[in-house]
């Protein structure tokens, strides 16, 4: 199970919720589930969201695979200068 | 159109060309002559990449008109490397990375020159000073002042 | 599978030292050539029509007259840009952005566009457009525009992120938040609180090359673009989606770059020269006017900050929240949310919230500049935190130094540091001589810290080696500051052979696979690992051309030097093949060699920097003056440490600008006071004094060299340590960027401004 911390604009799309526990081997499943589970979330998904895994920040790799019993962070796309 | 007919000296040769009466000489040289060496940063005189010597002074070739440049001699950074020599100042802002992005260089190169000539051995504040009239923003000018503080004392002989 | 890309320790020949540059003398003798330099046959002049209204409803443009006129080969208006964008809101936004529709959003919006023979009869044309315009109210305060009464710019942007979903549409586009603990609970263990308000104004990248292109599109949909840009993958793509042209089709050749900042990672009017030159059926060059790239290229965000600090006696901080309003123009932007992200990542803190609100505004669509949002937040924070450390009677860095964020904290939006370089700054910076240094009357010191996180993307290098033995390196990111150099010290290092036998050029959109931008600091971290990558399989390549031509297995093969050799004593006795000699015989061992790399460079290292500044301010005029500047950053590792130096005194430079006189001045009417360099002023040769840099390497544990990006977070601290410096020299707090003379005498003479 990963425990997937969720940023402030994405807990409105969780019904409030500061984190979610999901079931996901690696980046691309647990977008899968969240958009199964959270349909809010898919638009966030689609404007991108950076997964950060043990302090490292993926942007696009979604086969990165997830460690079990992760707590893994979401956070916006950034851009930068 | 009707336009003026020009002959002027540019980095030793005799060249003309013909514009409309208020083009600057910056347009002249850039899209009649094929020196874009100078850049437009502005138009207004503000920025200094279009620096060129006009007759020993320096000038921003925006604020000239391509009509002015009649029986006179313009220095351009086309002009300033002998052949396969750099000038000193050309060779030291490569070794001191005194360039990032190098839009700005053509023009300090050539306010550095007049500078260099004016004035062989400028203090600090007098480069930052004759400097000032060039815009660079990516280098914070701290290593093209060390660049021209270099070109000076190489070209003293010291 | 997966790439091993993490560091090693490797030691180095060529990285870390100071070769010349291959562009430097193009650079010097004016051969260079930038956007505006280049020239086809046939060219028409392109000019665009622009908005005098900050907000007004277009009720019809009539381009007849124009259009008549001799030497005008075409006209355009949003009815030749029809909308290909399939429901993207982004790119809708952009398509908006490049030439108004219904309504104009800030003055100097594009709404029509000519091509002709020359500047004149294209002037000419302009002034023959009749555009009918209903003036409507406008806002271009970003404290006034979230205010009950404030004219709304658009009635179908209802503010996201908060529950439930608002009934009436809002210019707060957003709203986000990050943070963790509990914050309430914090306050309430401090001993001291202290909450304060601040402003920054808006302020542009302010690169000395203008936007510029040159276009050319046939009728049978094929096209190419010259262009100053920093990302021409991304140009292309979204310039054909605009246009609906297949990305195969256009093809575009990154010019030199005369700056960017982040100013050039967003496309203007690149997407009009090209409709311009199809309908036209001709070559169609487009330069703006500085005037232009003010008024209607990207600044950043004016903002406005409350940030509250408590903190106990002992000098621990037991809560922080900031609350930040970014203006991003009349369009959607995540400028706020960067803010809210960065602001307090410096530091390890229990109990930390921030709150982004994004403010839609009357003025152009804010772009990225250089460590996007983070200098703002970072002058509000790092302001209140030299004020509590006074209140406390700690010395300003011990204070820091005893909140800072390390190895393993919880950052304040979310993750957990790994190894991490803001201790070790503020540690360089106590120890450093300018922190002892006297100061005389009317002067003071202040210092800050900043941070940015850096990232990666996609990126595709390819590696040829030569039939002499040279190699060439062609990568998509553009070389904004001394890149190609970089590149080519590590092609070198890899391959073992000399700098000067490596050649490196940015290839156009046709030669490579996709790349993303030169931004987020991502070029020597990202395309440096791919061309470390690529040499790497170049040299698997060159270990198999050996193990061919002496006839032994592949695997007995290993690469020492610059040069093959037989792994062990089994592998027989053969003198070691130089890469010259294998790529010499080549055509008969398979032919050409080569290696390429295409992947996603994930795991960009995050980037601190501690800023020591004294400044010396004229009480009778306001007038400030820096007098000495140092700054203390980690790189991870230097490939080309005068090349690190100017990211940071550059960065430095700018901050500088911004924190003492640059800003956009709007009038009443809502249009631009001051779009030129006369009146928007840059710091200037004479202003500024020598920047000491210190460079720390840290390494990334996830770059093979230990590379983070150093491009970006120079820029953040200047603001805050400027601030404090100033603060310091008058002795009142200074609230508002710039700190321009009639602020400081404001508030010398009557408390803040």
């Amino acid at each position: 199970m990963v425990h997937v911390v969720l940023w402030g604009a994405l807990k409105s799309a969780s019904g409030g919720k500061d984190a979610v526990d999901v079931e996901a081997r690696d980046i691309r499943e647990l977008f899968r589930k969240l958009e199964a589970e959270y349909p809010g979330m898919k638009p966030h998904i689609d404007r991108g969201i950076a997964v950060s895994i043990n302090g490292t920040i993926y942007r696009d790799t979604w086969s990165q695979t997830i460690p079990p019993d992760t707590e893994i962070y979401l956070l916006p796309r950034i851009a930068g200068g | 159109m009707s336009g003026v007919h020009v002959t002027t000296t540019i980095n030793g040769d005799e060249v003309d060309f013909v514009c409309p009466a208020d083009e600057t000489l910056l347009d002249a040289l850039r899209n009649r002559l094929g020196l874009t060496g100078a850049k437009e940063g502005c138009g207004t005189g503000d920025c200094g990449a279009c620096s060129v010597i006009l007759d020993g002074r320096l000038v921003c070739s925006c604020l000239v008109l391509g009509a002015e440049a009649q029986g006179r001699k313009i220095e351009t950074i086309e002009g300033m490397a002998d052949g396969e020599k750099l000038h000193p100042l050309q060779r030291l802002f490569i070794s001191h990375a005194a360039l990032q992005c190098g839009i700005c260089t053509p023009g300090f190169l050539i306010a550095a020159k007049n500078l260099l000539e004016m004035n062989p051995d400028p203090t600090e504040e007098e480069i930052r000073f004759g400097l000032a009239g060039n815009l660079c923003r990516c280098t914070g000018y701290d290593k093209i002042v060390r660049a021209v503080q270099a070109a000076a004392k190489e070209m003293r002989g010291a | 599978m997966p790439l091993d890309t993490s560091y090693t320790g490797q030691k180095f020949k060529l990285v870390g030292t100071r070769p010349l540059r291959p562009d430097g003398i193009d650079k010097v003798t004016g051969r260079a050539k930038y956007g505006a330099d280049a020239f086809a046959p046939g060219q028409l002049v392109g000019r665009v029509l622009r908005s005098p209204h900050a907000h007004a409803k277009i009720k019809k443009i009539d381009t007849s007259k124009a259009e008549k006129l001799a030497g005008v080969k075409a006209v355009i208006t949003s009815a030749d840009l029809p909308d290909y964008t399939n429901g993207d809101r982004g790119m809708f936004d952009i398509l908006e952005n490049c030439m108004a529709r219904d309504k104009v959003f800030y003055d100097g919006h594009a709404v029509a566009a000519v091509a002709a023979i020359d500047a004149d009869t294209a002037r000419k044309a302009l002034k023959l457009i009749k555009v009918d315009y209903e003036i409507l109210p406008h806002v271009t305060d970003v404290d006034e525009a979230i205010k009950p009464k404030a004219p709304i710019l658009h009635d179908d942007i209802f503010t996201e992120g908060v529950e439930p979903k608002p009934k009436k549409p809002s210019n707060i586009a957003k709203r986000t938040e990050f943070g963790h603990g509990d914050v309430e609970q914090g306050f309430k263990e401090a001993d001291i609180v202290i909450e304060k308000t601040f402003k920054t104004e808006q302020t542009h990248q302010g690169y000395i090359e203008p936007h510029a292109c040159l276009a050319n599109v046939g009728p049978d949909g094929q096209g190419e673009m010259w262009v100053t840009t920093q990302g021409h993958f991304v140009y292309r793509n979204q310039c054909a989606q605009l246009l609906g042209m297949d990305i195969s089709k256009l093809r575009v050749t990154a010019s030199e770059i005369g700056g960017g900042f982040g100013g050039k990672t967003h496309i203007w009017a690149e997407p009009l020269a090209l409709a311009l030159s199809r309908k036209a059926n001709r070559p169609v060059k487009l330069v703006m006017s500085r005037e232009e790239v003010f008024r209607a290229s990207g600044p950043t965000s004016s903002t406005s900050i409350d940030v509250k600090i408590g903190a106990r006696k002992d000098g621990t901080i037991t809560a922080a929240t900031a609350t930040l309003r970014y203006a991003s123009g009349p369009f959607y932007g995540m400028w706020a949310e960067l803010g809210a992200m960065t602001s307090f990542a410096c530091y390890d803190l229990k109990n930390v919230k921030s709150v982004g609100y994004e403010v839609l505004v009357n003025r152009p669509k804010v772009a990225a500049y250089r460590a996007p949002s983070a200098p703002m937040a970072a002058f509000a924070v790092e302001s209140v935190i030299d004020e509590i450390a006074k209140k406390i009677g700690m010395d300003p860095v011990e204070f820091r130094i005893k909140n800072a964020a390390k190895e393993g904290t919880k950052s304040s939006y979310g993750p957990v540091y790994g190894p991490i370089g803001i201790g070790p700054t503020l540690e360089a910076a106590k120890n450093h001589p300018h922190m002892k240094a006297p100061l005389k009357k009317n002067q003071g010191r202040g210092m800050a810290c900043g941070f940015w996180f850096n990232f990666g993307g996609q990126t595709c290098t390819s590696i040829n080696i030569n039939p002499d033995g040279t190699a060439v390196v062609a990568v998509g990111t553009i070389d904004v500051g001394g890149s190609r150099a970089s590149m080519s010290l590590m092609a070198a290092e890899e391959l073992g052979i000399p700098y000067e036998n490596v050649r490196c050029v940015v290839a156009d959109t046709s030669s490579l696979g996709h790349n993303d931008m030169s931004d987020g600091s991502r070029v020597t971290f990202s395309s440096g690992m791919a061309t470390v990558i690529a040499a790497r399989n170049a040299i698997k390549v060159l270990c198999q051309r050996a193990a061919k031509m002496w006839d032994i297995p592949e695997d007995a093969v290993v690469w020492e030097d610059g040069c093959a050799k037989p792994a062990g004593a089994n592998a027989g006795t053969f003198p070691p093949l130089t890469l010259k000699e294998i790529a010499a015989a080549a055509a008969n061992t398979g032919g050409p060699i080569a290696g390429h790399n295409e992947f996603v460079a994930d795991g960009a290292g995050v980037s601190f920097a501690t800023h020591i500044c004294d400044v010396e301010v004229d009480p009778e005029t306001g007038a400030t003056k820096i007098l000495r500047y140092t700054v203390i950053q980690d790189a991870g590792k230097a490939i080309h440490p005068s090349y690190v130096e100017g990211q940071y005194q550059g960065g430095a430079a700018q901050g500088i600008g911004w924190a003492l006189n640059e800003e956009y001045i709007y009038g009443k009417d809502g249009r631009l006071q001051n779009p030129g360099f006369l009146d928007y002023r840059i710091p200037v040769c004479s202003d500024l004094p020598f920047i000491d840099t210190v460079i720390l390497e840290i390494p990334n544990p996830n770059h093979p060299y230990g590379v983070r990006g150093v491009g970006e977070t120079s820029i953040v601290p200047p603001l805050a340590a400027i601030a404090n410096a100033v603060s310091n020299a008058v002795g009142v707090r200074m609230t508002h960027i710039p700190m321009s003379p009639p602020r400081i005498l404001k508030a010398i003479e009557g408390g803040p401004a």
